[in-house]
This record gives structure tokens, C-alpha cells and sequence, in this order.
């Protein structure tokens, strides 16, 4: 096996964000139970989803000890789906409203 | 197969990137092209997901019904008590353990521990298939509350297409996970990947860095759900 082309790293590393985890996915689970709403609700969500992926991509995907050709490859061609998701859903507010006017109750 | 250009030489950071893309044969150094393959693989499985997401994202937008509230739908009664998404965080949990031990295996792997690799990939598969059994219950469940792709008895008909296409989809994954994961156990017990044995289907030489390739694949599945249980069972 060629050096440097393995991914040792202490186990501490592992444990440590698996821990992480559970704890962000309590915290995203009480935003649930608790019952918060609205955009606290949202942005916690959010907060909690992202943080969870970004702990698993660096660590468990090994993608903070690759280099920037890989990393580039993989994380940039997703930015263009958050304008998907934004264009989907300046159209879906146009549609929602459309209904609305036209065919509301 | 020659593998050279390895060690010091490599530039770090935004110079490394630009004479990696650069130079000859090999954009992706101190990666097999099995692992840069399964990235490529996975980046198109993004797109496949995001698809499925942001579609359930413009149905729930453009609806003029209510949505019905997950909360409530995956709620469980236990102990006479209302549990609100019970199953839903104890599939998270089991998720997230699975990429835990398969984190570990991938580790143990290349410390060439042969029986704490394979013991690790056959606990990973038992969490997913665990994973896949709750949620055949929970569609079960759901089915029998009389929720179809075209209709529900809570509010917007969409909610049935979206949940059977996202979780359906993503159940899948999980189940050829757990396929590929016995797989991989067998070959790590009898010792395939330390000796170089050929593969039964490709003939490729057996290497500890195919249980890398596919914990990626692995962790990618816990990855997915990580957005789908923010974004369908929470939002």
C-alpha cells in the first residue's frame, strides 16, 4: 500500500464527533418536543442539520485531511443547488399565490 | 500499476490545487481512483436527493391545504402517553451509531485488525437493517392510517408522494448499504483484503482501503438522512 494514501487518525477523533452528533440530534429532537415555532425553529433546525454534515463530511468522510482538488470537486458543484432552492421557491410563492387568486376557497 | 508522485513533493492548499489539476495523469492525488469514483458517485446521488427535496419543498410551498403536522403523523403511543416523532429519533440514533462503527472500521482497516474490522462492518449492517425493519413499520403504520401517494386523511395529498418517494428512496439506499456490507464483512474475515484476493465480480486485487470507499458510501446514507429528517420530519 502506497504511503500517504491512507486515512489514519486517532480513534479520540471518531468518538468524539460521534458523541457530537447525539448531541446535535437531541438538540434538533427538543426543538420538537419543546414545541418552539416559527423561525427559531427554523433557524435551530437549520443550525443543527448543517453542523451535523459538516462533522460528518470533515470527519467521518475524511474530507478535512484531503486535498483542495478533491474537496473542490465534491463541495463546490452542490453551491448550485441553493439557487435551485431559491429560484423553487420565489416560483413556488408566484404558484401559492396564483391558487390563491384564482381558484381559492 | 505505478504509484509514484507520492510524499513531500505535493504542494499544500490553493498552489496544490492548481498543479494538481494541472499536471499529468492524476488530478486527485494521495486518492485511488476507486475513492475519487465513489466521491464522483456521490456527488451525482446529491443532486439526486436535493431534486427530490426541493420538489417536496415546492409541493409543501404551493399547496393551499394545510400540511399535515410530522410531528403528530409519527408520534407514537407509548404507555398511554403521546410521544411525539419517537421512531423517528431512534432510527436517527441507530443511523448515526452505524456511521460511528463504520467510522471505526474504516480506522481498524488500516491497522490491518482483521477481526475488529469485520465484527465492526457486520454491527454497521445489523444498525442499518434495524434502520430498514423500523421503517418498513413505520410505513406499515401509515398505510394502514390510510395515507397513499395521492391522499391522506391530514391535509395536502402531496404529503404521501413525497414521504413514500424521499424515505423510500433513502431506504433503498440503506438496504444496498447493507448488502455491500455483508459483502465487504465476508471478504475482511476470510482475509481477502490483507492477501490481495481477487474480487468475485470485478477481479480487482482486495485492498483495506475498499472498506474506506465504502464506509463514504455509508456515511453518505446517515448524510441524507441528517437532511431529510431536518427537513421533512421537522420543518
Amino acid at each position: 500500500m502506497a504511503h500517504g494514501e491512507t486515512q489514519q487518525h486517532p480513534i479520540g477523533i471518531y468518538l468524539w464527533v460521534w458523541f457530537l452528533l447525539f448531541v446535535l440530534s437531541v438538540g434538533s429532537y427538543l426543538v420538537d418536543v419543546v414545541g418552539l415555532e416559527s423561525y427559531l425553529r427554523w433557524t435551530l433546525i437549520t443550525l443543527f442539520m448543517l453542523l451535523k454534515a459538516g462533522l460528518i463530511i470533515a470527519v467521518f468522510m475524511h474530507m478535512v485531511w484531503e486535498r483542495l482538488a478533491i474537496i473542490c470537486v465534491v463541495l463546490v458543484p452542490p453551491g448550485v443547488l441553493v439557487f435551485l432552492m431559491l429560484l423553487m421557491a420565489i416560483e413556488g410563492n408566484h404558484v401559492l399565490l396564483s391558487r390563491l387568486a384564482y381558484f381559492g376557497p | 500499476m505505478v504509484e509514484t508522485t507520492r510524499g513531500p513533493t505535493l504542494e499544500p492548499g490553493l498552489r496544490g490545487l492548481v498543479t494538481d489539476l494541472a499536471s499529468d495523469q492524476r488530478a486527485f492525488k494521495n486518492v485511488p481512483w476507486s475513492k475519487a469514483m465513489m466521491w464522483l458517485f456521490l456527488l451525482s446521488d446529491i443532486f439526486i436527493f436535493a431534486c427530490f427535496l426541493v420538489g417536496y419543498m415546492q409541493v409543501r410551498i404551493t399547496t393551499t391545504v394545510a400540511w399535515p403536522n410530522a410531528s403528530d403523523v409519527f408520534a407514537l403511543e407509548l404507555g398511554g402517553r403521546h410521544v411525539p416523532l419517537l421512531l423517528i429519533a431512534i432510527m436517527t440514533f441507530i443511523l448515526i451509531s452505524s456511521s460511528g462503527t463504520m467510522a471505526l472500521a474504516v480506522k481498524f482497516g488500516y491497522e490491518q485488525r482483521r477481526l475488529a474490522t469485520g465484527g465492526l462492518l457486520i454491527l454497521t449492517a445489523l444498525l442499518g437493517a434495524s434502520f430498514v425493519g423500523m421503517q418498513a413499520f413505520e410505513w406499515t403504520k401509515l398505510i394502514g392510517e390510510g395515507v397513499r401517494p395521492w391522499s391522506n386523511p391530514w391535509g395536502a395529498e402531496q404529503f404521501g408522494a413525497a414521504f413514500f418517494l424521499i424515505t423510500g428512496f433513502h431506504g433503498t439506499h440503506v438496504s444496498i448499504g447493507v448488502l455491500f456490507l455483508i459483502i465487504m464483512a465476508v471478504k475482511v474475515m476470510r482475509g481477502s483484503l490483507a492477501a490481495g484476493h481477487p474480487g468475485f465480480l470485478t477481479r480487482r486485487r482486495g485492498r483495506y482501503e475498499m472498506v474506506e470507499t465504502l464506509g463514504l458510501y455509508w456515511h453518505f446514507v446517515d448524510l441524507v438522512w441528517v437532511f431529510i429528517f431536518a427537513f421533512f420530519y421537522l420543518w
